[in-house]
């Protein structure tokens, strides 16, 4: 199962070339539109949007608040259908939720009647797998977020991060193979956001996943990502991609290197650079 | 911490059983409780002793107790006290299965409560004692007629709770168990029955207090048994110690079923109570 791994002793994680491999997702003009049936105009939520996923990246989306980063992310998911364009995983058209996506939520979304340890378990007990072996692997990823002791805690007895950890280990409990994260870290202080951050690379050496991060945060998307998406204004579309080169393992002291303040620079201006919209007149 | 204190003490004293903690916290009310009824009774007895009331008007104390026993003994308050309960219960388990099936459906699809709620809301502010007759009218049947009138009575509050406590449950919540792929009966044993359930607890206690007034409005207006019955007969008669004997067991029983909801609700909502 799972390696305890000590902090700081990320794997060295080489994104593959993207041309040599076959995406893990694609996305081919996938366009949403919002509530068409009450009389009125359609919302364009998304716009036109293409871009591919390989396997083993982590990418983040960063864009202005109502750009439909969300949208985005709940379509890759399964749980909104496009209106127009298709996702695909693994070359798969992508219909409903899938057990190798594993989707994380802006808040913890525990359920408070359930302790820590039954609410990791949830996916696997969805699933109808034997008592011992759900058992077994809340307890691995339980430790592997390091919420050892917490077990028998109820939510509403857990800190922000906590909490986000323990939504964290809920989804890593069924081993999905992509990894959706709908700001997850939004809630959270400064400090323990990048705390949370630093468990996100090193539980990468446990086991591989590939990632699609939606988030506000400059610092946090250039920190963790391989290529960082930036959209526009809404209805939103990838408009840029910024490659981060910056090595692996990524300690926190990168965060001070030029190279990191010139890739964060980078990413401002092209969020900067999508003007605010003209109000229809 | 007095035990604490004590010299000598065991393990087994210094670690106070949840039993005892729960005494010790309850202290002042358990002591209380008793001394607030007997202070009444006295005043009671007191009154009728000073002004002489005769017994139809108001009987003392004692004279309730004697006619209590004297009607526990044969039986006769058991009569009517089982049928007053066999009413409730299934109108209980009538107006509960319906209301709460017709709640869920209604929390799902704002449709049908589109369609629905005129009717509903008409329905609701009709008291009960209004439609009562008809039913008794209607339905041959006397002891279904009781049941029935038993059951609307808790339907609404119980329908409004449902629909409030379905809606309750966090949207978020249940994007997440469709990403899990849960199935929907795992959806609504999973998540929306337990993240209905405090709410619903709310309208269950109001419609098991107001089970009781159906059962007796029902026994009031058509009925040969019942502690509503036992009322309206010793009211004719003029027996007032029987009224009042009939009065404080509808009090029990009204008070033992809310007791009832209370535990139920105290052992499955225990989360609720963590801090």
């Amino acid at each position: 199962m799972f390696a305890t791994i000590p902090l700081a002793q990320e794997r060295v994680h080489e994104p593959p070339r993207a041309s040599q491999a076959m995406p893990l997702v694609s996305v081919d003009q996938v366009e949403r539109l919002y509530d068409a049936s009450s009389g009125q105009a359609a919302t364009r939520a998304l716009a036109s949007t293409t871009f591919r996923v390989y396997p083993g990246e982590f990418i983040a989306i960063v864009g202005p608040s109502g750009c439909g980063k969300t949208t985005l992310l709940r379509i890759l998911g399964g749980l909104l259908p496009p209106t127009r364009g298709k996702v695909t995983l693994r070359g798969e058209p992508l219909t409903g939720p899938r057990s190798e996506i594993g989707y994380v939520f802006q808040h913890a979304n525990l359920m408070p009647w359930r302790t820590v340890e039954r609410n990791i378990a949830l996916p696997l007990e969805l699933q109808h797998l034997p008592k011992e072996e759900v058992e077994r692997r809340a307890r691995d990823v339980l430790a592997l977020v390091g919420l050892q002791g917490f077990e028998q805690a109820y939510p509403r007895q857990l800190s922000g991060g906590m909490a986000q950890r323990a939504a964290l280990a809920r989804t890593l409990v069924h081993k999905p193979e992509l990894l959706l994260l709908d700001e997850p870290f939004g809630a959270l202080d400064a400090i323990t956001r990048e705390r949370m951050n630093l468990e996100l690379l090193r539980i990468r050496a446990a086991y591989e996943y590939t990632a699609v991060m939606v988030t506000h945060n400059i610092s946090e998307a250039v920190f963790l990502a391989d290529r960082v998406l930036v959209m526009s204004h809404r209805p939103g579309r990838v408009v840029c991609e910024v490659v981060v080169s910056l090595p692996r393992p990524r300690p926190l002291e990168n965060m001070g290197t030029p190279e990191f303040a010139r890739l964060a620079q980078e990413v401002r201006a092209a969020i900067d650079r999508q003007q605010e919209p003209a109000l229809p007149g | 911490m007095w035990v604490a204190r004590k010299a000598g003490s065991t393990k087994d004293d210094a670690v106070p059983s949840r039993r005892a903690g729960w005494f010790r916290r309850h202290r002042t009310e358990i002591l209380l409780a008793p001394i607030v009824l007997a202070t009444v009774l006295l005043l009671w007895e007191g009154l009728v002793l000073w002004r002489g009331y005769p017994s139809f008007i108001l009987p003392s104390p004692v004279l309730v107790a004697r006619k209590f026993l004297v009607v526990l003994a044969d039986g006769v308050l058991w009569y009517h006290t089982r049928s007053t309960l066999i009413e409730i219960a299934l109108g209980l388990v009538l107006g509960l299965s319906t209301a709460t099936v017709l709640g869920y459906l209604i929390a799902k699809s704002p449709r049908l409560e589109r369609i629905l709620s005129p009717y509903l809301v008409a329905a609701q502010s009709i008291p009960v004692i209004a439609i009562a007759p008809l039913l008794i009218i209607w339905i041959k049947d006397p002891n279904l007629s009781k049941v029935l009138i038993c059951a609307i009575t808790i339907f609404f509050p119980t329908l409004i709770s449902t629909v409030v406590g379905i809606r309750s449950v966090e949207p978020d919540l249940i994007a997440l168990m469709q990403s899990l792929r849960a199935t929907r009966w795992q959806i609504l044993t999973k998540l929306e029955i337990p993240g209905a359930l405090p709410v619903l607890f709310g309208g269950l206690k109001i419609g098991v207090s107001l089970a009781v007034i159906g059962a007796v409005v029902a026994e009031f207006i058509g009925a040969d048994r019942g502690l509503g019955y036992l009322i309206n007969l010793s009211r004719g008669i003029l027996d007032t110690p029987l009224l009042f004997v009939a009065l404080v067991s509808l009090v029990v029983v009204a008070v033992l079923l809310y007791g009832f909801v209370s535990l139920l609700e105290h052992r499955l909502l225990a989360w609720k109570r963590i801090e």
